[in-house]
């Protein structure tokens, strides 16, 4: 029954304090000043690449 | 040297699978292990003539790999005719129990052919259009090929022939009799070795990515893809009772294992059914509306609230059961909290729409992903609504859970599937169009009205049974013997079975177009086709 008690104290104490923060954190991060710019990039993702894919040059360039 | 290893392995299968045969305990299992012996056999056979023969050319890191995904699109409207044949025979033998036949007696009676049409729909239709847009979008977003070469194969006839093994299992008795959890216990152990192999197809595509960022859609497959393995593991716990026999007892028991049951009963609704086809829906509403997303911040909400919420909401089944009171009202309350991101997300795919609405009335094909989204709403709607403890006195047991089911599964995870298709169909096979975009639109009607046609009669005869079964007289005596309420929803299940007619015709009218597609419509252009053959 030990184990069982610790992690229910943990579960509805701490626990559920990181999950409801990680929630409030993502959302916050999600609606920082200028985001809106940076997800204009990523929303046009599927309209790139549809029918092959990207050469091997483009990446490295991109991830620089 | 790799082939040698396949050879000794696939061998020793069919041996052991041939002892298991005749070993056997019961006739499921013997079954069983006959078409194991036969796959591997046969697996034998081509891997022994492909062996020491010249290897063709590296892989094409400069195309992707969309054969899987063929065969994947014609799967997913296979079982979708079988799926959807088998509930309107079981709609009519609800209404006509003379379809029972005596001659198919422990094999084709309701109890055996339920499972079997759930399984169908949501495993094997839904599953194969899962896996194969995953495949699609997970490929066109990142930029890259498919990792893994022949896994992607190995990850679509394996999920095939768990689901011949699971349908096979429960014509001939073999169940553990968790809903949508039916498998025994070896077809359990085969689905987790398939869906391990799928996370590392999919993961392994998302790593070698060319593009920055994981597109959300990708998000909302991986989730589904990882909650799905969580939730297979855990509500198959159990023991068999010989390595000969397909019986298992499980390892949870009483109101632990109602518990996890549900917790993976409505997690399969949530990850399954919710968030495998919002990956879709983020990819194909975008490509036919030719718009980006409404809004990509509220995706991204969409996202994380979703993931949070669903995995809690399970315990909303087991109202008024020896569960404990707060787990049922946790349940009942995270169900609620779900009303938001549903709708956000709902919200976010119809406004995808905006400044392009007048491609509804000229295209049959985003009409379909429109009124999917619509039941989508609707049906996350109703939910919520009927996880409500007063609200679930009244509709649980009933046919209204089986409309909701319904309206959920034809409405939103039918109708966006069927778009997918008429989208994919046309770009796997280089056409130009589909051959008749007038039969989308029966298709599009058929299936609709079948679906209203089944909603609204099962909200008739569920509500009404709910009714009768708590209605007592001045002295406190149940008025209704539960014959009655049986022989009062007649009509209304006469009414269901005709909207599953309405809705397979669709179906099957969806399957000839697309087969007139690859058949008939022009090719794309040669100085537009960029896509090398396989």
């Amino acid at each position: 029954m030990e184990t069982y008690t610790f992690l229910r104290a943990f579960a509805d104490s701490w626990m559920l304090l990181f999950l409801f923060v990680f929630f409030i954190g993502v959302v916050i991060w999600v609606l920082r000043p200028g985001s809106t710019k940076t997800y204009e990039e990523p929303s046009s993702i599927p309209f790139r690449h549809e029918d092959k894919p990207a050469p091997r040059g483009e990446a490295d360039a991109k991830e620089a | 040297m790799l082939n040698y290893i396949k050879l000794i392995a696939l061998g020793l299968i069919t041996l052991f699978a041939m002892i298991a045969a005749s070993y056997a305990r019961d006739l499921a299992y013997q079954v069983h292990a006959i078409i194991i012996m036969a796959v591997s056999a046969g697996l034998f056979l081509w891997t022994l003539r492909n062996t020491d023969e010249p290897v063709p050319a590296a892989t094409l890191e400069t195309s992707y790999m969309d054969g899987v995904i063929r065969y994947g699109v014609i799967a997913t409207a296979f079982w979708a005719v079988v799926g959807f044949l088998a509930g309107t025979f079981i709609a009519f033998q609800l209404a006509f129990p003379g379809l029972n036949f005596d001659w198919a007696q422990g094999y084709a009676n309701f109890g055996r052919l339920r499972p079997l049409h759930t399984s169908a729909v949501i495993f094997a239709f839904g599953g194969n259009a899962l896996i194969a847009t995953s495949f699609y979008v997970v490929q066109r977003t990142s930029a890259a090929r498919l990792w893994g070469g022949n896994l992607g194969w190995f990850v679509f006839w394996g999920y095939n022939l768990f689901i011949v093994l699971a349908a096979t299992g429960y014509l001939l008795g073999s169940t553990q009799s968790k809903e949508y959890a039916e498998p025994e216990w070896y077809v359990d152990i085969w689905l987790t070795i398939v869906w391990v192999a799928y996370l590392a197809v999919f993961l392994g595509t998302i790593i070698k990515r060319k593009e920055p960022h994981i597109y959300v859609a990708n998000w909302f497959f991986l989730s589904f893809i990882v909650t799905v393995a969580m939730l297979h593991l855990f509500n198959n716990l159990s023991i068999p009772v010989s390595i000969w026999g397909s019986k298992s007892v499980q390892v949870f028991a009483g109101v632990q294992d109602a518990m996890v049951q549900w917790w993976y009963g409505h997690n399969a609704v949530g990850f399954f059914l919710t968030a495998g086809f919002l990956g879709m829906m983020y990819y194909f509403v975008p490509k036919q509306a030719e718009r980006p997303v409404f809004s990509y911040k509220l995706s991204i909400i969409h996202f994380w609230a979703l993931i949070f919420l669903y995995i809690w909401a399970g315990p909303h089944h087991l109202h008024y059961t020896a569960l404990p009171d707060w787990a049922s009202t946790l349940g009942m309350v995270f169900s609620i909290v779900l009303w938001m991101p549903s709708w956000g997300g709902m919200i976010n795919g119809l406004m995808t729409l905006s400044g392009a609405w007048d491609k509804l009335r000229t295209d049959p094909v985003i009409r379909m992903m429109v009124i999917s989204l619509g039941f989508y709403g609707m049906s996350t709607f109703e939910g919520p609504m009927m996880s409500i403890r007063a609200v679930n006195s009244l509709s649980h047991y009933t046919d209204w859970t089986i409309g909701h089911v319904h309206s959920g599964a034809l409405g939103w995870n039918g109708m966006i599937t069927f778009g997918a298709l008429y989208f994919l169909v046309p770009k796997l096979w280089n056409r130009e169009r589909l051959y008749s975009l007038s039969m989308v639109s029966w298709h599009f009607w058929l299936a609709t009205i079948g679906i209203i046609l089944y909603a609204a009669s099962m909200w008739v005869t569920g509500i009404m049974e709910g009714l009768m079964w708590r209605e007592v007289d001045a002295n406190g005596f149940l008025v209704n013997a539960f014959a009655d309420t049986v022989a009062a929803k007649f009509p209304m299940y006469v009414v269901r079975g005709l909207g599953g007619v309405l809705y397979i015709a669709g179906a099957v009218i969806m399957c000839y177009n697309l087969f007139m597609t690859v058949k008939r419509s022009p090719a794309v252009e040669a100085s537009n086709s960029v896509v090398p053959a396989e």
